[in-house]
């Protein structure tokens, strides 16, 4: 039955959906790979095919770049600061999505996932509007960390939806006749928030933390659009290079971008698998 | 699991739920209430705008031009939301086909480091299009609609494995051994059994892609303008604000318009089943 080649779910099998599925690796990974080789190319072009020997210079060149290296700090600064807010957002989010019942629950549950769905741009430009607006608008002379503030503002609204859609997921495995055991044992309402759920939790947070970490520091257009003057962030200072003149220092720059993005992905990846935490719960 | 009524805990879910809801209307809904505000304004001097209930902002996107751009946006996102699908779902039976933890990590994998990995992805087509120009994609529709498929395909995905994996396989088995073909199978039961996510997928990719800003920009090389494209230019160059404020409204109401057909669908869908 096994090697019956008619069933179902082995469509593996056939080379032409083999081939397929192998073209949309390529697809997806080619232009990743090619933009890492050639950061090591020594050519003053970059993305220049042809191959002119082995370098890291660009790399030294692209540490050496004092406002790429001010964008890196004003880029972790921001994905640290916001992604705290997030996650504490996004677990209160979690909990009391999932605990309670109240009225207008779909209301406020599609008020809280909307920021995931509405166009990046729409976002972008209603908090700039906002900020200017409310005259929170931070200028040139704004000493750092301050002018910052918009920017890390902005990411929590965006990011602390997706830590509380993580958390929630983690919520939903809890037994919760642990709870009311530990509430006949005396345990007041805190102590079972502190004792019993937090430690549950906590792969929820953990994976949650480093989603919301990777996704500020790889924003673009909302941090384009809510960044006061001189003020720029890793990503939008690449895209600034990337309209002057394309050289190999970006795909330098970029490399370690996509490097830290992996990184924190594949520890997202760990703490998010039930495998791998069903033996702490 | 019973949920528990608020009124039991006031005090508990107030502390859980006010932070949030404080939250999104300082920073979501009071933003959308002011960009509500400027889209019925106008420009008093280069740097005030006054509110004065007018429609011009809303009119002048049925002018031709900005219809011109409209009309290309959705066609646009509209074919590389086709493609997504297209590419995604077989795919995924791909994935799903194959047996073992590791098409499970390699289904998780897939989606989250695309969606972050493309993130950043913006600059490569640039830099391969620059030195190849064998296919003249640089400028070109072709050349965005590429982009966004590639930047869009972690959405398409998404909603796509999580119809098919809880998918009941015997449904299949079924139909295979009543003698239905492969492709029979596929187009009489498989594909109406994950229709629900399919939708979803095209929603959801469909959305974002509209609203492109990056990929059109760097590689439509303002030859491909879309509508966030125009959007830009009013706040960044133009200092337009109410105009820009009224196109990303309508923009948002694609949105709402698109996340009501698929609750409609939703709908309909429990009804007969």
């Amino acid at each position: 039955m096994k090697r019956n080649p008619k069933k179902p779910f082995e469509y593996s099998r056939k080379w032409s959906m083999r081939l397929l599925f192998l073209l949309t690796m390529i697809f997806l990974y080619a232009p990743i790979l090619v933009l890492i080789i050639f950061s090591f190319n020594d050519s003053r072009r970059g993305g220049n095919v042809v191959w002119k020997g082995f370098t890291t210079k660009y790399y030294a060149k692209a540490f050496a770049n004092e406002e790429l290296m001010l964008a890196f700090t004003n880029s972790m600064t921001i994905a640290v600061s916001s992604t705290i807010v997030s996650v504490f957002l996004g677990a209160m989010t979690a909990v009391f999505l999932w605990r309670f019942r109240f009225p207008f629950k779909p209301l406020a549950e599609g008020l809280i996932a909307l920021p995931i769905v509405i166009p990046e741009i729409c976002m972008g430009v209603s908090l700039a509007m906002f900020f200017s607006h409310m005259g929170l608008w931070t200028t040139g002379d704004t000493p750092w960390p301050f002018n910052l503030s918009n920017i890390i503002l902005a990411h929590i609204t965006f990011s602390f939806p997706f830590a509380a859609m993580v958390i929630r997921t983690r919520l939903q495995s809890f037994n919760r006749e642990i709870e009311e055991a530990a509430k006949d044992l005396g345990a007041r309402e805190f102590q079972v928030f502190r004792d019993i759920l937090l430690p549950h939790m906590k792969p929820g947070l953990i994976a949650a933390a480093l989603l919301c970490f990777t996704l500020s520091l790889d924003d673009f257009v909302i941090t384009f659009f809510t960044s006061g003057p001189n003020t720029v962030t890793f990503p939008v200072k690449i895209y600034s290079m990337v309209r002057f003149s394309i050289t190999p220092e970006i795909n330098a720059a970029s490399t370690v971008l996509i490097l830290l993005t992996l990184v924190l992905t594949f520890l997202a990846l760990r703490y998010q698998r039930p495998t791998d935490v069903s033996h702490d719960g | 699991m019973s949920l528990e009524d608020y009124r039991q805990q006031p005090t508990v879910f107030a502390a859980f739920a006010l932070p949030t809801l404080i939250w999104l209307l300082l920073f979501f809904v009071a933003p959308l209430v002011i960009i509500g505000m400027y889209s019925f304004g106008e420009n008093v001097t280069l740097v005030e705008i006054k509110t004065t209930g007018t429609l011009d902002n809303y009119a002048r996107i049925f002018q031709p031009e900005i219809l011109v751009l409209l009309w290309r946006s959705l066609w646009i996102a509209g074919i590389a939301t086709i493609l997504c699908l297209v590419i995604a779902y077989p795919v995924l039976l791909n994935i799903l086909g194959t047996r073992g933890r590791l098409n499970e990590a390699l289904g998780w994998l897939w989606e989250i480091a695309d969606a972050a990995l493309n993130r950043v992805g913006f600059g490569q087509w640039q830099l391969l299009g620059e030195s190849f120009t064998p296919l003249k994609m640089l400028g070109t529709p072709g050349g965005v609609i590429f982009g966004i498929v590639y930047v869009s395909l972690p959405f398409a995905i998404l909603p796509i494995y999580s119809s098919l994996e809880r998918l009941n396989h015997s449904y299949l088995e079924a139909s295979l051994d009543l003698g239905a073909g492969q492709w029979k199978t596929f187009y009489h039961v498989l594909l109406p059994l994950t229709m629900a996510g399919v939708v979803t997928a095209a929603i959801i990719t469909f959305i974002p892609a509209l609203g492109q800003f990056i990929t059109p920009d760097l590689l439509g090389r303002g030859q491909v303008d879309m509508i966030a494209n125009v959007i830009e230019r009013q706040f960044k160059r133009a200092n337009d604000w109410p105009f820009g404020a009224a196109l990303s409204l309508f923009l948002l109401y694609i949105t709402f318009v698109l996340l009501a057909v698929r609750s409609f669908y939703d709908a309909r869908r429990g009804q007969n089943s």
